[in-house]
């Protein structure tokens, strides 16, 4: 038997040959999860990233009193009385102008199929300044239509010529023209600010559908959870470690909190729909009841890291405090609170960035809504910004596919901010004992 | 403490904007996932030109519409249920046992239901024969009742594709599978003159439930993967037939006319659907969509009442109307529905 220690036996071999098995093991899970990941960026970025950009149509706009305001007396109950009909009539008008005035080549189009190739949202967008300028009225002002759904389709690569001639909503010459409108520099393609900022729209105008009050609900219901999640959740995490009595009962409610954390969110929405709407009478799809359920779903979340802070605090620190004569209240707030408190903010953060991802519980109290107008405080309707995701993949026209990726882009970035931001106050206030 | 003032001054935000949260001054409406792209234009365009608040729009599903619709009177329930099939007895029962006495029924349009697949595929002619044949769990051969063994179209019926059986159909939970199944196979069914050989049959305790049980066994739809119930919405059929290309998928007329460059419509009876056809009737495969108005809403939530008749207007729900122009089959008989919003006539029983 040969026992030096530099030819290997038989079972050091086999040791050996499992540590690096293992080893390789690892690294497939490792490579595995990465290619996951990237397969997932790449599809959301690809997929999403267009719905930042968008196809404007530049062009004077005379406002024509003969459609604005027939009777020419600027009387507001009278210029109502024009809908968004008209105003499209307008435009169309205006860019029929434009297109002869810089000698644009019309193709196969004809005239009265122009007014298609702009969005529906813009004949809004006019109307609504003229309501509050009548003195537009008869005047020519510069205006920027966006341009319809397909076009911008077009030049993003979803709509092709084979495609446009099968499709109903738009046809291969609008596509001719569009190319030319863009070749005179009337069409642009541009940086989409209203994605962030306008409301959600109708199937009928893809292109104009944004994320904006999808963002304020957002927002105002992280508020509430905030608010409340906060101050209940650390008061809690503080009586329980530090003044409630090592008993049965804490016992039991120590468990239940463990359990709570881990009860899926869809039954904290029926929770919710029991208590806050069917019973205390709060509205339907308003961020008060979302920001309260997601409190609830929260609330186990922060309370199981924070006491895990307050435990990390050394017991010295306590005994030092007490031994110069503070009272149990002073050692806790003005000691024990302060040091925890990085290890309670990361928490914080991070029960809040899972409850900003949460979609299932806002479907039960009516949060899956179509909201236009943008709301004006807790109680209005609002959307959310996950569920906006999910309304618009369920929706026919092919343009919400982008702006459903786009959205989860904008919703992955405010989650890495949220748990950048959770990482850095951990690295910064963290105090090693 | 701060704790305490930070969660006193939370109670207090709250409790203040509870006293300001007052009347509702936008309406609220949920039902049908299929009457919900044409409620949110119609929505959309009314924000736009009156001065009312934009409505505020839910899908859910017909069923679970009317129940919210039915669910008392007051602000904090909605004002109107869309629905995609005619409202129940016992959801009128339960309407009347929590105060809803009054309730209002506009049909607003007819919707189409078409079979369509890969627009690269075969054209496929089909008659409700050929589906239920291709679909159904028993078949009928040579006067015999026997478990459906059809492998490709061409089985069924020599003049269609030789090609595998594959048919994503709505799931229960749709109203469209009601129609599908009244529409398409009960007629198929009746033609092969498999409803007779169940009827002789049928076990069942008297007629009527001799009838129900022959019925049950038109409906019923052979589990070997054939046919694949769908329960999400359009987009996924979509998707699926996408990743299946030999498949056959079920949609709504408009789903189908906003995605004509991926989807190939079959023709039903040699009928090809289009609102022309639909309209006037020659088409067989098409339901009537509602909605149900609370009444007793009208006068407390601002711009109900001009909700409605906007939604019935010629602009919107007419043959040239917005809706018409995203898929919507309109209704011939829309001047009496808009006679009987404009009287706020209430509905009658259900006959």
């Amino acid at each position: 038997m040969n026992n030096s220690l530099l030819t290997q036996d038989k079972r050091t071999k086999q040791r050996n040959a499992a540590e690096a098995r293992f080893k390789a093991y690892g690294l497939v899970a490792i490579l595995v999860a990465l290619a996951m990941l990237v397969w997932l960026l790449v599809s959301i970025l690809s997929a999403g990233s267009p719905a930042f950009r968008q196809s404007f149509l530049t062009f004077p706009v005379l406002i024509e009193e003969s459609i604005a305001d027939k009777s020419g007396t600027r009387d507001p109950a009278v210029l109502t009385k024009v809908t968004t009909l008209g105003y499209a009539k307008i435009l169309a008008h205006s860019l029929e102008a434009e297109i002869a005035a810089k000698g644009v080549d019309l193709g196969a189009m004809k005239p009265k199929e122009i007014g298609q190739m702009i969005s529906e949202e813009s004949s809004a967008t006019l109307r609504d300044m003229v309501m509050a300028n009548p003195g537009l009225i008869g005047t020519t002002i510069p205006f920027t239509a966006i341009a319809s759904g397909r076009i911008d389709g077009y030049f993003k690569g979803r709509v092709t010529m084979e495609s446009a001639a099968l499709d109903k909503n738009t046809s291969p010459e609008q596509l001719i023209l569009a190319d030319n409108l863009r070749a005179a520099g009337i069409l642009k393609s541009e940086f989409n600010p209203g994605f962030v900022t306008m409301p959600d729209a109708s199937d009928k105008r893809p292109e104009a559908a944004g994320l904006g009050i999808a963002i304020i609900g957002s927002l105002m219901m992280m508020m509430v959870v905030l608010l409340l999640s906060l101050p209940i959740g650390v008061a809690a995490s503080v009586y329980l470690e530090e003044f409630a009595p090592k008993n049965r009962w804490t016992d039991l409610i120590e468990v239940n909190i463990a359990n709570l954390a881990a009860v899926p969110s869809i039954v904290y929405g029926i929770l919710g729909l029991s208590i806050f709407i069917n019973f205390a009478g709060l509205p339907q799809s308003a961020p008060i009841v979302g920001g309260l359920v997601l409190t609830l779903m929260t609330l186990p979340r922060i309370i199981i890291p924070t006491r895990a802070a307050l435990k990390a605090v050394p017991p010295s620190i306590r005994d030092a405090a007490l031994g110069v004569g503070a009272s149990k209240l002073q050692t806790v707030f003005h000691h024990v609170l302060p040091l925890a408190m990085p290890g309670i903010l990361t928490g914080m953060i991070i029960g809040l960035a899972q409850a900003l991802g949460e979609t299932a519980p806002l479907l039960l109290i009516g949060m899956v809504a179509f909201v236009r107008d943008f709301p004006g405080g807790l109680f209005d309707p609002a959307s959310a910004l996950p569920v906006q995701v999910y309304t618009w993949t369920t929706r026919g026209d092919p343009g919400f596919v982008e702006r459903a990726s786009g959205a989860i882009i904008v919703l992955l970035v405010v989650l890495i901010v949220m748990n950048a931001a959770a990482i850095y106050l951990r690295r910064k206030f963290e105090r090693r004992w | 403490m701060s704790f305490t003032k930070m969660s006193a001054s939370a109670l207090a935000i709250l409790a203040a904007s509870a006293m300001t949260a007052s009347a509702r001054d936008q309406i609220q409406i949920a039902g049908s996932s299929t009457v919900l792209p044409y409620a949110t234009i119609v929505a959309e365009a009314f924000g736009e030109n009156f001065e009312f608040g934009t409505p505020v729009v839910e899908g859910g599903g017909s069923g679970a519409g009317r129940k919210m619709l039915c669910e008392g009177v007051g602000e904090t329930t909605i004002d109107i249920a869309n629905s995609s099939s005619r409202i129940k007895q016992s959801d009128i029962d339960n309407c009347l046992a929590n105060g809803v006495t009054d309730l209002m029924e506009v049909r607003i349009g007819y919707d189409g239901i078409v079979f369509a697949s890969d627009v690269a595929g075969a054209d496929f002619v089909f008659t409700p024969l050929d589906i239920w044949g291709a679909l159904a769990a028993e078949t009928v051969k040579d006067g015999a009742v026997v478990a459906n063994a059809a492998k490709t179209w061409a089985d069924v019926n020599p003049a269609l594709p030789a090609q595998d059986i594959m048919a994503f159909i709505p799931g229960t939970k749709h109203g469209t599978r009601e129609v599908f199944d009244i529409k398409v196979l009960e007629e198929g069914c009746k033609a092969a003159g498999a409803y007779d050989l169940f009827l002789a049959a049928s076990a069942g305790a008297d007629d009527d439930a001799k009838k129900k049980e022959a019925i049950e066994k038109c409906h019923a739809l052979r589990a070997d993967g054939a046919s694949v119930d769908i329960d999400g919405d359009y987009t996924e059929t979509l998707s699926r037939i996408d990743a299946n290309k030999m498949a056959i998928g079920v949609f709504g007329l408009s789903f189908y006319e906003n995605n004509t460059d991926k989807l190939k419509v079959a023709t039903m009876n040699g009928v090809a659907p289009s609102v022309e056809t639909i309209s006037k009737g020659e088409y067989p495969v098409s339901r009537p969509l509602y909605f149900y108005v609370k009444k007793q809403h009208i006068g407390v939530i601002p711009g109900l009442k001009e909700y409605i008749q906007f939604f019935v207007s010629d602009e919107m729900a007419g043959p040239d109307g917005a809706l018409a122009d995203y898929g919507l089959v309109p209704d011939p008989e829309l001047a009496a529905t808009q006679a009987a919003v404009e009287a706020e006539t209430p509905m009658g029983p259900l006959e």
